[in-house]
């Protein structure tokens, strides 16, 4: 199962969209979140849902990829959907079976909301499957940068966030070990009541603590003989590269928030 | 070129200076390096080796002597002047890769010392290929093997251009393919730079590569000088609690049943060649 949800996965690859500069993606995600919410009919909906499908093609993910991947939003979707419907009455009467009423409104509301989902979950789920964890990382400390003022550790974030992403395989090999020895010693976390199982994970989680405290200490006195003293004075290995394709994103997504602002009016 | 590169003078550490129980790590401790040489210091666990090293590199301040390091006396001030001029490398090669890919890696030291992009791509590609890891830029720790790792770690070092290379137990968690890729490496880049290099280690085997040897135990030095000269006290050194290096366990061994061997042989292939010229030369 855990093979199968994308959320949160990186897919590498030279699409359009994968070579894009992180600070660009980024952006680019939270406005179109906000845009999202300008449409309000038939056609606005139309054109987002055009959009997104649009990006979809442009990094390359085959949308059945996608589609099975986030399968798990999709069971959240259908249940907002139906919520929508049979509990919005407004509008003409379109189905009645006994105590079933659908109504028109609740229908549109149904299909907009669903659609309104659908297009900020795939538009998200775009960016981290094109965006590598550390170039996300990186794009967040310098877009970030400018709350430093306000003092605020963006450096510092930054690099505990890539820290815990580099250590995530390390500890995920560390349980899988400790699971194993657990095992080997008679523990069954397979199976039982839920109280039992819960209680078995306790043996696992406590030495993962420990050595993970462990690696913290070895970790912290290997930065610091390497002369790390936290951001000030420091330079960076990555670049990010600001391109005219970047540029065209912004300027093509201002156009997609000008042209709903048009069909609203 | 004979310029002493780091040197300890009567040094004497202790943990938990308040307990009078406790006895000092490191007890007044004198040695000198040489710009490059290749110390071995061994001893084993408890004979204030780690120690050592945190005092060579100020992770600790000794409460007696002094230490100094590039001609400089270790103090707060001097710290990370001194620290840009030494790499360092841990036993363990997990705990010590900093960046997401290996050339992250490398680079951060490089990064913390506020070296210009451009330098920096440069330095990081010519270290890689000093431990012969440059084909592997963009991979990531959980997918190279240990020894990897370790020379990743060497090439995080060496990207700072170091004077001296201080390696802690470096090889002590490895696989003898891993340790065997390693001690390679080493002896490559002493060959090609003629790096100064400190190697604590309790395996004998590392050891006998080094030019000199000193051997600590309970915090004292007890014995210094050539490998050749250190191994010939061999039932010292087994009492220490360290093993002798196959071949030269071999070499004793055949003595005691009445081989009369010339020399003290460090290497196998040594011993090999005596073993079998041996009926000739009689």
């Amino acid at each position: 199962m855990m093979e199968k949800m994308i959320f949160g996965r990186f897919i590498p690859g030279d699409s359009l969209i994968h070579r894009m500069d992180p600070r660009a993606k980024i952006s680019f995600v939270f406005v179109f979140i906000a845009i999202v919410f300008i449409a309000n009919s038939a056609e606005t909906y139309g054109i987002l849902l055009g959009f997104t499908l649009l990006v979809v093609f442009l990094s390359k993910i085959r949308l059945y990829f996608l589609i099975n991947g986030l399968k798990p939003v999709f069971i959240l979707l259908i249940f907002t959907f139906l919520l929508h419907i049979f509990f919005t009455r407004e509008g003409e009467l379109l189905v009645d079976i006994g105590f079933i009423k659908i109504y028109e409104e609740g229908l549109r509301q149904g299909i907009f909301i669903s659609i309104r989902f659908l297009v900020l979950v795939f538009v998200t789920s775009i960016l981290t499957l094109t965006t590598s964890p550390i170039s996300i990382t990186d794009g967040i400390e310098v877009l970030l940068g400018p709350f430093k003022r306000v003092k605020l550790p963006v450096h510092e974030l930054a690099l505990m966030m890539s820290i815990s992403l580099r250590f995530i395989p390390t500890l995920m090999d560390e349980t899988g070990k400790i699971l194993k020895a657990q095992m080997a010693r008679g523990s069954d976390i397979g199976s039982g009541p839920v109280k039992e199982r819960i209680k078995a994970v306790v043996p696992l989680l406590i030495p993962l603590f420990v050595s993970a405290f462990k690696r913290a200490e070895d970790l912290a006195t290997a930065m610091e003989v390497r002369g790390y003293r936290g951001g000030e004075g420091r330079t960076r290995y990555r670049q990010l590269n600001w391109r005219l394709i970047d540029s065209l994103s912004l300027v093509v997504l201002a156009g997609l928030a000008g042209i709903l602002v048009y069909f609203r009016l | 070129m004979n310029s002493i590169i780091l040197s300890f003078e009567n040094v004497t550490f202790t943990y938990m200076q308040e307990d009078e129980s406790v006895k000092p790590a490191v007890k007044d401790l004198s040695f000198s390096i040489q710009d490059g040489e290749w110390i071995a210091l061994v001893g084993h666990n408890g004979s204030g080796k780690s120690t050592i090293a945190k005092l060579m590199n100020g992770l600790l301040f000794p409460q007696i002597g002094k230490v100094e390091a590039m001609g400089k006396l270790m103090t707060e001030e001097s710290l990370w002047d001194i620290r840009s001029q030494m790499g360092m490398v841990f036993q363990n090669p997990d705990n010590q890769f900093v960046g997401a890919t290996v050339q992250d890696d490398v680079a951060f030291a490089l990064e913390n010392n506020g070296v210009p992009h451009e330098e920096m791509v440069v330095r990081v590609k010519e270290a890689l290929q000093q431990v012969k890891m440059a084909d592997y830029l963009d991979h990531e720790p959980h997918h190279l093997s240990g020894g990897q790792k370790q020379r990743v770690a060497i090439a995080g070092a060496l990207a700072m251009r170091p004077r001296l290379l201080i390696l802690d137990e470096a090889t002590s968690m490895l696989d003898p393919q891993g340790r065997m890729e390693v001690i390679e490496t080493i002896r490559e880049l002493r060959k090609a730079t003629g790096l100064t290099v400190i190697s604590i280690t309790h395996d004998l085997e590392e050891a006998a590569l080094a030019d000199r040897i000193l051997v600590m135990n309970a915090g004292e030095k007890q014995l210094e000088g050539k490998p050749e000269a250190v191994f010939r006290s061999g039932n010292e050194l087994t009492n220490l609690g360290l093993d002798l290096p196959f071949s030269m366990r071999m070499t004793h061994l055949l003595r005691e049943v009445g081989v009369e061997l010339q020399g003290e042989h460090m290497t196998e292939d040594e011993l090999v060649d005596e073993l079998w010229t041996f009926y000739s030369r009689k």
